[in-house]
């Protein structure tokens, strides 16, 4: 059982400013299903730069929404440069504090809070394009590097709690101590060696097959009745589960093989190798 | 510390059970008056001495094995791990383990430890689940080998209640000549066990799945299997188990196995008459929600649901206040980021993994606490919905 404050809890049973606005100025959109909690932050701007409205919806556990609503109700009222100052330690704050295993949610609010600033402003935001680290969580190692720095971190645990680094298959973890004693002792940081095309993170390679596959596949499947979820995705192994009438369709390896890998190696990755999950 | 027991819906027998009252009674004068060593001299640690053996006897005729098959020891996870490692001390030469990828912590970690700690002298052959979270036999007549030194399959699986077919697999291990342990913690108890005509050779089981405190468990031992102790210390338990024992748990455990003897029928009748009400229920009232695991073979107290794109810390935190109690596969809840490794095993997809609610009954449940679930969670998961972003009313 975490322990949560009240104001966690308030917020989570009564979030504030759930929704999504119409026509908004500004949209974050971070997260995904896959990692277990993902944001969507709509802001409106007026022409004075100020965040008139913000709503959000989120998936997650407790901390997550509780961060979500904390967040909307910080920035309303502030001018995009304000909120622009606003840190992960700030809406943890907000809420009286947060269980240090459930930081990450507060930075994920931060996360969102930039993107939909950089959408108002039409900009790409720089933290997405340094190196991953952590595959799993697609985290970068700027993000890694801003953590250390913002919130003081001291261990890998640490960088864990609050950015997800590490916390799937571990791999990362000699990468992530390098990183953090460079970043202590404020040492320039080796760059990570890059064999070959750029590699794309699992979380990466789920979000475009997930689009892919909504946007290419499913359509298609579901003129014949049937359906297609993503499952799971193991380095170059697509799992998919068929739904609906495809289960029952004895040509289900043809599509899986002839179409579904065929559309994925198109749009995604030449590499990719489809299998039904069982 | 209070806790108001009347106020509270318990259905997370999985995790843990209340002490059965008569167990409670049976334990008080071992926490009391009677508090001699059993292995002393005197009278007065001997009668205690005497309740052990008739604890034992209890344990034994649960799972219809002989007294001197039965061995105590603190918890279900040692259990595990002195079954395991004595077969693979037993055998030094035999360098491979058979195991499943669902199996808890207790025999995962130390498969996985065994197998990195020792530079991967130890192969692991972890046996996949299908989609149901049943095992392919097929795979397992495989995977087994010469060099098998012991195989370890849970008899049901904590999380979905899934049982395995380990009398058959028992006897396919015979064959070859391997060893064979199963987990039974969540099985005794639940569903009848008669070790007497069956090939295990080692079985674990915890007091606190069943009623009696935490604390104490068993290791089943079947007479004549080679056997080298994890605890090393006095003559206790024959030798099997150094330490003194927890005289007043391993009372209480015996008690335990006799009272689920007198309700296994109540609890193959009436409790899973209130799981099959409370699944069909959610499922029906509920849309984007699924079972996970197969539907038949299965412990009858337990059913795990996912309900799509909610977050299952949520689900819970919202039960919660309805003192609600049931547990969940979620990343959030697991003390890692990632969801539930059965369900990942089984391949549930994310949008459902992270949604999972396992409710495990007993035979304390009524029929008016699973009704007032079946009125609570529709709104519970509406209200979650409409904060997700994934979620699109259909």
């Amino acid at each position: 059982m975490w322990e949560y404050t009240d104001k966690v809890q308030e917020h989570f049973l009564k979030p504030h400013n759930v929704g999504e606005i119409e026509n908004p100025s500004g949209v974050g959109d971070v997260g995904s299903l896959a990692c277990g909690d993902a944001l969507k932050l709509t802001l409106a701007i007026d022409e004075n730069e100020v965040i008139t409205d913000a709503q959000f919806k989120t998936f997650g556990c407790a901390s997550a929404i509780a961060s979500s609503s904390a967040l909307t109700i910080m920035v309303k009222g502030m001018t995009v440069s304000e909120a622009e100052k606003i840190t992960n330690d700030d809406i943890a704050d907000f809420l009286g504090g947060l269980p240090k295993e459930k930081m990450h949610c507060s930075v994920m609010g931060r996360e969102a809070l930039e993107a939909a600033i950089a959408d108002y402003r039409g900009v790409t935001l720089p933290m997405a394009e340094g190196e991953v680290v952590c595959e799993c969580f697609g985290v970068t190692d700027l993000e890694v590097i801003r953590a250390v720095k913002e919130s003081s971190l001291r261990s890998v645990e640490e960088i864990t709690n609050f950015t997800k680094a590490g916390g799937g298959c571990g791999k990362c973890e000699d990468r992530l101590r390098d990183l953090l004693q460079a970043t202590i002792s404020d040492t320039p940081i080796q760059p990570v060696q890059v064999e070959g095309p750029k590699r794309m993170t699992t979380l990466q390679k789920i979000k475009k097959i997930e689009e892919v596959l909504e946007r290419e596949v499913k359509p298609a499947l579901k003129k014949d009745g049937g359906d297609i979820e993503l499952v799971d995705v193991d380095g170059d192994f697509v799992m998919v589960s068929l739904r609906g009438a495809c289960t029952s369709c004895a040509k289900s390896q043809t599509t899986l093989k002839e179409y579904v890998e065929k559309k994925l190696r198109e749009f995604v990755l030449e590499s990719l190798i489809v299998e039904e999950a069982k | 510390m209070n806790c108001p027991e009347n106020d509270v819906i318990y259905m997370d027998n999985n995790a843990t059970t209340k002490v059965a009252p008569e167990v409670v009674e049976s334990m008080m004068p071992f926490l009391t008056e009677c508090y001699g060593n059993p292995s002393s001299m005197h009278n007065f640690g001997g009668q205690v001495g005497g309740a052990v053996e008739t604890a034992r006897a209890q344990v034994a005729a649960l799972i219809g094995a002989d007294p001197k098959e039965i061995t105590f020891t603190s918890c279900g996870t040692e259990s595990d791990s002195t079954a395991i490692l004595s077969a693979l001390q037993a055998f030094p030469d035999k360098r491979h383990i058979i195991t499943t990828r669902v199996e808890h912590p207790a025999v995962k970690n130390l498969c996985e430890n065994l197998g990195r700690l020792t530079g991967h002298q130890y192969r692991v052959t972890r046996l996949q689940v299908e989609a149901d979270g049943t095992l392919d036999l097929a795979k397992y007549e495989e995977a087994l080998s010469e060099e098998t030194a012991i195989v370890s399959v849970m008899w049901a699986n904590n999380e979905t209640g899934v049982i395995f077919p380990v009398e058959k697999m028992a006897a396919m291990a015979k064959d070859r000549g391997v060893l064979f342990h199963t987990d039974a913690v969540q099985a005794v108890g639940k569903i009848p066990i008669d070790l007497s005509s069956l090939d295990i050779d080692f079985l674990s089981l915890s007091g606190h799945k069943l009623h009696a405190p935490k604390g104490v468990g068993v290791l089943y031992i079947k007479r004549g299997t080679p056997f080298v102790p994890f605890l090393a210390g006095g003559h206790q338990e024959e030798g099997r188990r150094g330490g003194t024992e927890n005289v007043a748990s391993i009372v209480g455990l015996g008690k335990a196995c006799e009272l689920a003897g007198k309700t296994m029928d109540d609890e193959n009748v009436r409790v899973r008459a209130l799981r099959d009400r409370l699944e069909e229920g959610l499922l029906a009232s509920i849309p984007k929600s699924m079972l996970n695991g197969h539907k038949e073979d299965r412990l009858p107290n337990t059913t795990n649901i996912s309900f799509e794109y909610v977050e299952g810390e949520a689900i819970l935190l919202h039960m919660n206040r309805y003192n609600i109690c049931a547990s969940s596969g979620s990343a959030c809840t697991s003390g890692s980021l990632e969801p539930s490794h059965v369900l990942r095993a089984m391949g549930v997809p994310f949008t459902a993994a992270h949604g999972s609610i396992r409710f495990s009954l007993s035979i304390y449940n009524t029929e008016e606490e699973v009704d007032f679930v079946l009125e609570k969670m529709p709104p519970i998961i509406a209200e979650l919905r409409e904060l997700s972003p994934f979620w699109k009313a259909e």
